[in-house]
Order: C-alpha cells, then structure tokens, then sequence
C-alpha cells in the first residue's frame, strides 16, 4: 500500500485518484478500513474527512463486493429497450437484489447511470468490460463466460 | 515511405473495440500484404465515423464508401472485391442514398469533429498534419496580446457548448486577475444519451489540448486539468498517451514552442456522480471532497479551483477554439444563426434508422436532424416524441420538430442544447415510463445537500409510481408539477432546478396519455 501512495503528491487534490487505486488492489473491490487510514494519513487530513469523500461517490464502496462487479446502465436510452427487464433477469440468475453479492463472492449486481455507449442500447459493463446490444441470452452467456474464465484460473 | 492511394480507416471507439474493431484492423492488414497492396493502401485506426450501433465500421478513401457490421469473415471480400477491383461490397454497405448524402453535407459543416473519424487519435504526427497547434503556434509567434485573443473569441460569438450557452469569450474576460489561475476543462459528461464529448476526447484528443492552451494564454493561466467520467476509461487512456506525447515534442510545458509561456495539463478522474458536471462541484470533486455545489456567487472566474480564479468549459466549447483563433471570428460566423454562430454535435439515438454523432450547424431544426441525418424513425412507424438533452431534458413532440434549434429559441430547446443527446421515441414508447425513469436518474444523483432538492426527488419518484402503477388520485398530476416547481424555486444547483423541465413539458404535451394511465388500471376514489 506504502508503494502504490508514494507516486501520488501529499495534497487533498490527490485523494480521489488514491481512493480509485486502493480499491482497485483490493480483489474485494472496496475500501477497508486500513486503506481509507492510509489514504488520510498520506494526503494529511482527519480519517473523517476522507471516509466523507468516499462514501459520497457511487464508484467507492464501503463494503465488500463480489471478485466481479455487473453494472446495468439504468438510464432512459437503455431503458428505452428494454434495460428492466435485462435487470430482473440479472436479478434473477444471480439471486440477489440491486447492490447485493452472490453467496459465493463471484458476482455483486449495481446499476449504473449513463455509459456513454447508447449507440448499442441496452449495455453493461462487468468489470471493466463493456457490453453492449444485450438480449436476455446474451446476458446470461456473458455471467456463464465469465464464471468459466474464473474456474479456468 | 509511398504515398499511399487509398485508406481504410477502422473506427476505434469503446463501441466498435467491443464488437472486435482491432481484430477486424490486424486482419485487414494482413490481407492487403497477402494481396501485395500494403503499399498502397493504408489501415488507419480512427474515433467515431459517424455511425453508432453498427458494430465494426469502416470508411474507405478515397471513395468515402462507409461499411458497418464488419466481421473477419468479410475482410477477405472487401480486400478482394473492393479495394482490388475497385467494386464495394453492397451487401455492408451502410447504404441507402439519403444517408450518403447526409454524410456528404455533415461534412461540410464539420468544425469540431473535423478530424474525428480521419485521424488515428493516438498520433501527434497526424494531428499536426492535420493542423493541431497551429493556432497556439500562431498567437505566441506573433506575440498576440491576451486580450486581443479575447477579443477574438467575443467577436466569435462562440457560446458554452456544456449546459445553456453562455458566452465563452465573455467568461474568459470576467476571469479575475492573480499570479496563479486555471483551466479546467469538463469533461464529467453524465447527461443520459450524450457522449459526444467523449468522442471529440477519443477521436482528437490534441484539439481539445490545443483549446485549453489557447484559454490559458488568454486569462493568463499555466495549469489545465481535464475532470474526466471515472467511466470513460478508453478517453483517459488516449488523452493521457496525447498529454505524453505533446509534452516530449515541447507543445506543454514549463516553455511551450520555447516560448516564455508555460502550460502543463493533467486529468482527474471522476468517480461516479452526475452532480460533478456541475462546474462547482466539479472544483470540490478535484480538491478531493464531497462533490456538492457551492453557493454562486462568487463564480469560479473570481473564486475557483483553491479559491483561484479558474475558468471551467466544456470539451465541446474547448474544440471550437482553436479554429476559431486559426481561422478568424468571421469565418466562423458564417456557420449557425445570428445569436448561436458556430456548429452543434449532437447524438441521435433511440427508435432511430442510423443512430449516431452528428455535426451540423447551430439553428438546424430536430426534423432535419431526424429525417436527413438519423434516417427517419425506426421500422418506419410513426414519430411521436424526442427528449432532448437527457434527463434533465424536453419532451418535444410532433409540433416542436421544426423550431429551429440554437440557444436563442424557445426555453425548452435553448435550456437543454449543450448536452446534444436526441431520444427519439417512435408511436409504441411510453411516455409515462420515460418519466418515471427521468425521476428515479434524480432521486439517484441527487448530492443531498439541499433540503428541496432532497426531499423533491424522492416525492417525484413515489408520485410518479402512483400515476403509473394507477394507484393515484386525480391531482398527482398537478402535484408533480407543483413538487417540480417548488424545487426549481428553492434548489441551490441546476440539479434540483431541472426536473421540472421534462415533468411540464412531459405532462403538457402527452396529457392524455398520463390520465388514460391513471383511468386504464382504475382511479383511487
């Protein structure tokens, strides 16, 4: 953690790229208590004003997540074909609700806003992969893909 | 190396990648050397060419012939047949005559896009080629006072392409004096529909540092920061290699062109929050807090960014200068209207034949932009409405298609024309669930901070839930728009003040449909 902070210069105006990186290292995709004492520490500010920025953006969870975060793009254009129903099948094949994670720790489910992609409406991303055009078919072969790549190692 | 006769130039953006673009690049290029014409003919990986939603896209030079849908299955034939024997291949052709043509106008009235789509993005060479840092070249060759630059830009009539069009030429002049100043540049582009900014960052990214210089120079600032979506990782990448790249060839920093004028430039990334394209909120989000608005006035020009004199302007706005200063004010009043010279992107999507990014110029009326440009409504139903400006947008319908469109038209075109995001809805789209999705994107993004804003989104949402699912009473409908208009009293940030704009103009055009709605599953008495 010492290594990943020292790049970035000891100001406030570096927390939110900090905050970004943490997170990232972390294979639970959230800030732990220790990182968000660390980030403090390194930018000179009280812990409460950090914990302040971080739970402010949707970006930055608190709690942990699955190794693989599905975002649905919720906003008017998706939902416009369909983004919905895309959502309750996600909700369905994974069993968990909006902001929940799978009981194996594969999969956490969140919503997103605009994704910049609505050219191929209805689109998601999981992790930093973007998908676009989904079906329900294509959606449940994108979660089935991925959790081969897992088992595959 | 020859002079090449002919280019392929593959689109690269996020939507193209995904459909397999580089694949489809690397196999092209092999086929050209099978076929011995590598020499002749080049493989350019491009931004956006102009065409959404159809997969790999590709454009041939110089016949202009554009192909979508691409697969390596078709490589072979497009080598073959089209670049061998000089025959396209019909059957990828995006095609029908009226788009052609409309690709053939669009490019007239190209400005800001005008090498998104011929340039690889990733090349200082080729923006160079293509003109990038002439106009900075220009002003500190000839020593160009700051003012004069000003001028400039006010003679221009340049107006903020980000949110309702206030003069870009005027903002810079109001910048307070001091030793230290900034640009920013706001490229937190959270507007649902809109993505045009990321493709003016992904297909020319110097541009868009060329314009922040020349900002800089004007108000006398030497430190830019572009706030980039967290999202947008591909435009972080390609304006982080284009920041390194112009750094090397001495185009930023301490001695620009080794002049005495220093311009260093670097992104922030946003994290996930709409409330930060927000120019205040913005400045909070870079100095690492909360992003929740500040109290205007003071405006950033005065107090801004480490309570110094900052100027924040769009991407769109920002790419609009340099040929502004290249090229004159004059010249660019020749495109647009009187009030609103210049060019407009937009994005056109939803039940629309071609959807897509499109350059045309300020004043353009939708059912222009609709029929010529977005090929008419999908499937050949019936228009019935667009949203403009996304969320915090206009429902327009049928007898709103020809007004022209600039900043000086009626309130519901002139608010919401920054963000350039078109939603076409053809005669089978709900209305009513339009709405409902607009009201829970605020409830969502509201930052909390203001009472009305607050406590109004919440409100709107479990009103229009009750209209929808019909549990409501007869008034829900006034009390929704009353809801709306006390928050855009009261609200201290356009957040809070803009869900009345899609609530009355919703409910004022399509009436009929929100109470048949309520009447069809049965009124509460």
């Amino acid at each position: 953690m010492k290594e990943l902070l020292e790049k970035y210069p000891r100001s406030m105006e570096s927390l939110l790229d900090i905050l970004h990186e943490l997170q990232d290292a972390q294979p639970r995709h959230y800030l732990t208590r220790d990182a968000l004492r660390a980030a403090a520490e390194h930018v000179g500010a009280p812990l409460s004003e950090v914990v302040s920025t971080a739970t402010f953006y949707s970006m930055y969870s608190m709690t942990p997540r699955g190794r693989h975060i599905v975002r649905i793009c919720e906003s008017p254009p998706c939902q416009l074909v369909g983004a919905d129903t895309l959502l309750g099948l996600l909700s369905a094949q994974l069993g968990v609700a909006v902001g929940g994670t799978t009981e194996d720790g594969a999969f956490t489910l969140e919503t997103t806003s605009c994704l910049g992609v609505c050219g191929v409406a209805p689109a998601m991303m999981v992790d930093a992969e973007l998908y676009g055009n989904l079906t329900e078919k294509r959606v449940t072969d994108v979660l089935a893909d991925v959790r081969r790549r897992d088992a595959a190692g | 190396m020859p002079q090449a006769r002919g280019h392929v130039l593959v689109a690269v953006n996020e939507e193209a990648l995904l459909a397999g673009a580089r694949d489809v690049a690397a196999s092209l290029s092999r086929a050209l050397e099978r076929e011995g014409l590598a020499d002749e003919i080049r493989v350019m990986e491009t931004g956006d060419v102009g065409v959404a939603g159809r997969g790999v896209a590709l454009v041939v030079y110089p016949d202009g012939v554009r192909y979508g849908g691409v697969t390596i299955a078709d490589v072979d034939e497009i080598v073959r047949e089209h670049l061998l024997k000089g025959r396209p291949v019909e059957r990828l052709r995006l095609a029908s005559a009226p788009t052609q043509n409309a690709w053939a106008v669009q490019r007239q009235s190209r400005i800001v896009l005008a090498n998104c789509g011929k340039i690889d993005p990733d090349s200082l060479d080729e923006a160079i080629a293509s003109g990038a840092y002439e106009a900075i070249a220009k002003l500190l060759e000839s020593k160009t006072a700051p003012a004069d630059v000003i001028a400039e830009v006010k003679r221009s009539g340049l107006r903020g392409r980000g949110g309702a069009g206030f003069p870009t030429g005027l903002k810079w002049s109001f910048t307070a004096p001091g030793d230290e100043k900034f640009i920013i540049c706001n490229a937190d582009e959270g507007e649902p529909g809109t993505f045009k900014d990321r493709l003016i960052l992904e297909g020319d990214p110097h541009r868009l540092l060329e314009g922040m210089m020349i900002a800089g120079y004007a108000v006398g600032a030497s430190k830019g920061y572009v706030y980039v979506r967290g999202e947008y990782g591909l435009s972080i990448r390609r304006l982080q290699k284009a920041i390194d790249d112009a750094g090397e060839a001495g185009l930023l920093g301490d001695r620009v062109l080794d002049s005495p004028f220093a311009f260093h430039v670097e992104i922030k990334k946003g994290a996930g929050a709409y409330i930060c394209g927000e120019e205040t909120s913005l400045i909070e989000s870079i100095e690492g807090k909360r992003g929740t608005p500040r109290i205007k006035p003071p405006y950033p020009g005065a107090v801004g960014l480490w309570g110094k004199p900052t100027v924040v302007n769009n991407v769109e706005t920002l790419a609009n200068v340099p040929p502004i200063i290249l090229r004159g004010a004059a010249w660019f009043r020749r495109f647009g209207t009187q009030g609103s010279p210049g060019t407009k992107v937009y994005t056109i999507l939803g039940h629309v034949e071609n959807p897509g990014l499109i350059e045309v110029e300020m004043g353009t009326p939708l059912r222009t932009i609709l029929d010529e440009y977005g090929g008419g409504v999908r499937g050949g139903k019936r228009f019935k409405a667009a949203l403009l400006g996304g969320a915090a947008g206009a429902v327009i319908g049928e007898r709103g298609l020809d007004v022209p469109m600039d900043f000086d038209g009626p309130k519901e075109y002139a608010a919401v024309l920054g963000s350039g995001a078109i939603l076409v809805l053809d005669e089978d789209a709900s209305i009513v669930d339009l709405l409902h999705g607009i009201l829970r994107f605020f409830r969502h993004e509201s930052c909390g901070q203001c009472v009305p804003c607050r406590g109004g989104t919440v409100a709107l949402v479990e009103l229009s839930e009750r209209i929808r699912s019909g549990r409501g009473s007869s008034d829900d409908l006034e009390r929704l728009v009353s809801v709306a208009k006390a928050m855009q009293a009261s609200s201290l940030c356009p957040l809070g003040q803009s869900p009345i704009l899609p609530v009355k103009t919703a409910i004022d055009t399509f009436r009929a449909e929100f109470e048949s709605r309520q009447a069809a599953v049965g009124t509460r008495p």
